[in-house]
């Protein structure tokens, strides 16, 4: 540490700060990096991911991480029925190297748009990058810095990973409403909840983005023009406006929530836990 | 009333020292009432500059305790009894003398931006300019800024990289976004934005945002709309097309 005209403390990590401002970027940093460890965990399985009670027939959970189901694999635990794959069975010409499960071919959808977002970008460069760790602490002084203009100039593409995420929002929509149903039949259970809760909250999110507040009335300048009546996108940026105001909060309850709608899948279906509901099967 | 340790920079840009002093609280005093007192009893020619001591004229900007904040709105009953105050100057700027900075660099970047020029044909019949509240809400917000620079002077990219030469800052990016969203200016400052004034240089910490004393949503309605109003001009080739179709400013 060095002391720099002003009684300021200057070097990397050096800060006058007298308060413990290390604990956000650490519990921010660890919480993604558990997210992180347990999806690439959850997306390595590629078993586990549906359950019916073990009946056919329109209806069933499936693990978020693992839908939409391009492709499935057959003769695998806990696997969804060949029907509900878009594209039939596992390629043949998929290398070995690479594990067959279905997750591995959707989950950088959703994760390009989290990795892109404004909000997280906020958080893990503080976190990991350090730049800077927190707010008057000295990160990696770097007198040719060029921020979001050269290596990171993809952080642009938000907005095209915000078209993929509503996506993600219409296919979660439609896994809540399946999983409405067993065999055909209407009912609920405790699965269901967990992923009709899913999409709402990731709907929170998304439709709180920056990119979608802009979209929806922020490139306007002029929300009454020509003849000074309030537009419908004036009152579409109003409402996304006041879900960006705690875009955090969406931010990381979608993230955990999604997390814990396939843990509780992974369980019921691999008969750990039981999975109450109004079936009685 | 209770006796207080604090220490305070004494000294200019090349050289300088923390000075400790102590001094009886009084119930109600803000950290600028400590520092006059301060100048008034023990050092009398201690450098400070303040002048509302309402938190509306943003003069009296330092960093307490390491933080970056306004002395006059910064009351002594936030700190614990047995704590020790440190006062210093904003780091982003040459020291002028004590905890006095010179903060004109901010004054010469507003000089660059492109001043504010109505659309005449938005006149109505009555030859005035027209403007319905819903339209004028965001500008608003940005014009609450007291110009304290604190923004400025937690902005990592000014303060640690000292990127001053590629970077405005967040203060002149609310400036601009309030321009750029004002529903009767016809200038287009978007290629400055993007080259000349440093959008891409913001990396969204957002520390701007919360040493702000005006609460004012600087990277959300001020930053990240700019950024991504540079998108739609540089980056998104849908959009582009469409402005190019319709003709969008």
């Amino acid at each position: 540490m060095t002391e720099i005209p002003g009684g300021h403390h200057s070097g990397f990590l050096q800060s006058n700060r007298a308060d413990k401002w290390w604990i956000e970027p650490l519990w921010t940093g660890l919480g993604f990096l558990a997210f992180v460890v347990y999806t690439t965990w959850a997306m390595f399985q590629g078993d586990h991911y549906w359950w019916s009670a073990g009946q056919g027939g329109f209806g069933g959970y499936l693990s978020p991480f693992y839908s939409p189901l391009i492709f499935i694999k057959q003769g695998v635990a806990g696997a969804a029925p060949m029907d509900h794959a878009w594209f039939g069975s596992w390629p043949g010409w998929w290398p070995k190297l690479i594990p067959a499960t279905p997750a591995i071919l959707i989950l950088a959808g959703p994760l390009s748009f989290r990795m892109t977002c404004y909000y997280y970008r906020k958080f893990y460069y503080r976190a990991y990058f350090m730049s800077p760790p927190a707010c008057a602490v000295e990160g990696i002084s770097q007198k040719k810095y060029k921020g979001e203009t050269l290596l990171l100039v993809f952080q642009n593409l938000h907005r095209y990973t915000l078209y993929i995420a509503l996506g993600f929002v219409a296919i979660l929509s439609y896994d809540g409403i399946l999983s409405l149903f067993r065999n055909g039949e209407f009912g609920i259970g405790v699965g269901s909840l967990i992923l009709i809760i899913n999409p709402i909250l990731l709907a929170g999110y998304v439709f709180g983005c920056h990119a979608f507040r802009h979209i929806t009335g922020g490139n306007q300048d002029c929300f009454t023009c020509p003849n000074g009546k309030t537009s419908v996108r004036y009152k579409m940026w109003k409402g996304v406006s006041r879900l960006n105001a705690r875009h955090m909060f969406w931010a990381w309850i979608s993230m955990i929530w999604v997390a814990f709608a396939d843990i509780y899948i992974r369980m019921v279906s691999s008969g750990k836990w039981i999975d109450y509901s109004t079936w009685g099967y | 009333m209770s006796l207080r340790n604090f220490q305070i920079y004494r000294g200019d840009g090349t050289v300088g020292e923390m000075k400790s002093y102590q001094l009886e609280i009084e119930k109600g005093m803000v950290v600028l009432d400590v520092i006059h007192r301060i100048q008034a009893e023990q050092a009398g020619d201690l450098a400070v500059r303040w002048n509302c001591k309402a938190g509306k004229c943003g003069s009296c900007s330092v960093e307490i305790n390491g933080k970056p904040k306004l002395s006059c709105m910064t009351r002594m009953n936030e700190y614990a009894e047995d704590e020790t105050i440190s006062i210093r100057p904003l780091k982003a700027f040459p020291i002028m003398r004590d905890l006095v900075a010179d903060v004109s660099w901010n004054y010469e970047q507003n000089k660059r931006i492109t001043p504010f020029k109505p659309d005449p044909s938005s006149k109505n019949e009555s030859g005035d300019y027209v403007m319905m509240q819903e339209d004028i809400d965001r500008v608003q917000e940005f014009r609450k800024c007291i110009e304290c620079y604190l923004c400025q002077n937690v902005c990592h990219v000014l303060r640690d990289h000292e990127r001053k030469d590629a970077f405005v800052g967040p203060r002149f990016m609310i400036r601009l976004a309030g321009l750029e969203m004002h529903p009767l200016d016809m200038q287009d400052r978007i290629p400055d934005v993007k080259n000349s004034y440093g959008s891409g240089m913001c990396n969204i910490t957002r520390c701007c945002t919360d040493v702000c004393p005006e609460h004012i949503q600087i990277t959300d309605n001020g930053i990240i709309p700019m950024k991504e109003r540079v998108v739609d001009r540089y980056y998104d080739p849908v959009m582009k097309l469409i402005g190019l179709i319709f003709r969008r400013k």
